[in-house]
């Protein structure tokens, strides 16, 4: 980029651009060498997998693991499952955490500093903690085997979080903007869905994905309250993959379920990329 | 086009905090009355509780004959253009200026209509399709000003349009702004702490203080008959030289000289002296105004003009009295003793305890 605004430092700094692209690849290599090596034994065939010397870059190709993901496995199913429960809580969380946000932020509540701070409070607490708690209300009422177990979990987890980003994102939204579409003769509803909503996209996205992802990734809780085979996540589904005898481990499917798995990730961040970068830097710039 | 009226109006948020304590005012149609004051004056507040944003404590907002006091802002039919702009940043250019006529189910011959026209006063023919974020300051004003036009108001209300541009610029929108709605009939009201803005701006000019008005005068009357010491301390820069002295049966005593004072009904013993610091003039030979001699102490250089400070001679030499002329800046004043003439018909005499105006003019006492 510099090099093309400015040709003439273009020369001097071919050092520098040298440096700057070994040091990208070695953090490239770094981070994507892990998912790398999972996409590549996905598509190695057995011998491959377990020989000695390590097979790095496989020579043959097969698409069996995946294969008998779908057909062995309900793999549908767990994908359905986590769709259900991550689009479900993401909702949720946003459809109350929006709303909570903007009541702080605008209405100023009595006591709504000690909300907030009770809020952020919460944020710190580490969720695994609450893991026996909640194992006795499932139980208490009846919610195993139910997706409503990880549901109402998953959206309690991220409301915080939601509330907090959406909270500093109406902060910065200009009071004058509301006023000007009170006298412009919005009622509350319209200002609400034609004014302020279209400008929070961005925070929405950000916070959605994250809350998606937390959902979507989630294992202790969808590995104790769920045990019915139909209703299992896909993190859950993959932790129990078994191979043909206990003794054997099968890594190729696992990789497989790995990478369908995180396949539907990628393909929503990247999406949505630039609203979430809009979300990330809001406020960060005058508008 | 209608009139709008204020009665008595009060705004308490707490028993400390009244911005708005007792505030009437009339503005008629084609009037433009400019609300003037210091930060914190209530100037804000007022204009405000016009539109419906604040919601009044006490006293009655009139439009047209209406009582509008508790009517939602919506409803008003007024216009009004913020110090932000406030333009919604998701819409372009024409979508600001027309949704508000949307909302009100204008047909959509007419809003094109409607917008084209004000996009032609203000020049935003080109700007139409553009985002609020891809226009320079001064467009996004002119927006700003076309979305309260476009409504056609009964009312338009202005909050310090102007204070978010560069010099330059301001002094251009504000000659556009002057000429757009010197061709309204409605009823327009200004706020600014800008008093320059105040006086080329207005026919009427409302200068609030602490909660209350001081003055509604045309600018002129404001400048020249200011009704107290707030508003002739405020108004006008330099700063309007105001010295308390004493006086003595129908004189003033301001250092060794003394100054006739008009007739008043009783002789104070102390009175507050106010004069522009433009109307102090070098007294000639056989000079018919009051004089004062002194020593030049500061010469403040302001271009056209030196603003001098002149410490006149008194009897007790270290707290003698300073008197601040703008005198021609062609010659050196530094450090040269100096005889002021004060015309009396620019002197001004306020109450030292009400700050209340006494008599306008000095102009009666000769006689």
């Amino acid at each position: 980029m510099v090099g093309e605004e400015f040709p003439s430092v273009k020369t001097k700094n071919i050092g520098q651009h040298l440096w700057l692209g070994i040091a990208i690849a070695l953090v490239l290599i770094f981070s994507l060498a892990p998912v790398m090596w999972q996409l590549l034994t996905s598509f190695k065939v057995n011998q491959d997998i377990s020989k000695v010397p390590t097979v790095y870059f496989p020579t043959r190709f097969t698409f069996g693991h995946y294969i008998e993901l779908f057909t062995r496995r309900p793999f549908w199913r767990y994908i359905f499952n986590s769709a259900f429960v991550a689009i479900i809580s993401t909702s949720l969380a946003l459809g109350f955490g929006a709303p909570a946000a903007y009541a702080l932020a605008r209405l100023r509540p009595w006591g709504g500093r000690v909300i907030l701070t009770s809020i952020l409070l919460v944020t710190l607490f580490p969720g695994i903690l609450l893991f026996l708690g909640l194992l006795e209300i499932v139980q208490a009422l009846h919610l195993g085997n139910n997706y409503l177990a990880l549901i109402i979990p998953y959206t309690a987890i991220n409301l915080p979080l939601t509330i907090l980003v959406l909270h500093s994102f109406f902060q910065q939204l200009p009071k004058d903007l509301e006023d000007a579409a009170k006298i412009d003769g919005y009622n509350t509803w319209q200002m609400l869905v034609q004014i302020l909503l279209p400008l929070t996209v961005p925070a929405l996205f950000t916070t959605g994905i994250l809350t998606f992802i937390f959902a979507w990734n989630e294992f202790i809780f969808a590995l104790t309250f769920i045990t019915r085979e139909q209703m299992k996540t896909i993190p859950v589904a993959v932790a129990q993959l078994s191979g043909a005898s206990t003794f054997e481990i099968p890594y190729g499917p696992i990789a497989a379920a790995t990478m369908v798995g995180t396949f539907p990730l990628v393909l929503l961040v990247l999406f949505f990329q630039r609203k979430i970068v809009q979300g990330l830097t809001a406020g960060a710039v005058k508008g | 086009m209608a009139k709008l009226e204020l009665r008595n109006l009060n705004k308490t948020y707490s028993p400390k905090v009244v911005p708005v304590k007792d505030i009437s005012l009339t503005v008629n149609d084609g009037e433009f009355l400019t609300l003037l004051g210091p930060s914190g004056c209530g100037k804000s507040t007022t204009l405000r509780a016009i539109a419906g944003l604040e919601q009044v404590t006490r006293g009655q907002i009139i439009l047209g004959g209406e009582d509008i006091t508790y009517k939602r802002p919506g409803d008003r039919n007024m216009a009004m253009v913020f110090q932000s702009y406030a333009l919604y940043p998701h819409m372009t250019v024409y979508e600001n200026l027309a949704c508000g006529l949307k909302l009100k189910k204008v047909p959509r011959l007419e809003i094109k209509q409607r917008v084209a026209q004000v996009a032609e006063i203000l020049g935003l023919g080109e700007l139409l399709q553009r985002k609020p974020g891809q226009l320079s300051g001064g467009q996004r004003q002119r927006v700003a000003v076309g979305r309260a036009l476009v409504r056609q108001a009964q009312v338009y209300l202005l909050d310090e349009p102007l204070s978010n541009l560069d010099a330059l610029l301001r002094e251009k929108v504000r000659a556009e702004i002057k000429q757009i709605f010197a061709t309204q009939k409605s009823p327009v009201v200004y706020v600014t702490h800008d008093q320059t803005e105040a006086m080329t701006l207005s026919t009427k000019v409302a200068v609030l203080n602490n909660g209350y008005v001081q003055q509604i005068a045309p600018p002129a009357s404001i400048y020249h008959e200011p009704g107290n010491l707030f508003v002739a301390g405020f108004v006008g820069s330099p700063q309007m030289n105001l010295l308390t002295i004493n006086c003595k049966q129908n004189h003033a005593i301001l250092g060794n000289f003394s100054i006739p004072l008009p007739k008043l009904p009783t002789i104070p013993s102390q009175i507050v002296l106010g004069i522009r610091p433009e109307h102090v003039r070098v007294a000639q030979t056989g000079e018919v105004h009051p004089t004062v001699k002194g020593r030049v102490c500061l010469v403040e250089n302001l271009g056209m003009h030196n603003l001098v400070s002149v410490s006149v001679q008194g009897s007790q030499s270290n707290n003698s009295p300073v008197l601040r002329a703008l005198l021609p800046a062609d010659q050196n004043w530094s450090w040269e003793e100096i005889t002021l003439a004060l015309p009396h018909q620019n002197i001004h005499w306020f109450d030292v305890s009400s700050g209340d105006a006494l008599s306008r003019k000095t102009s009666n006492c000769s006689d």
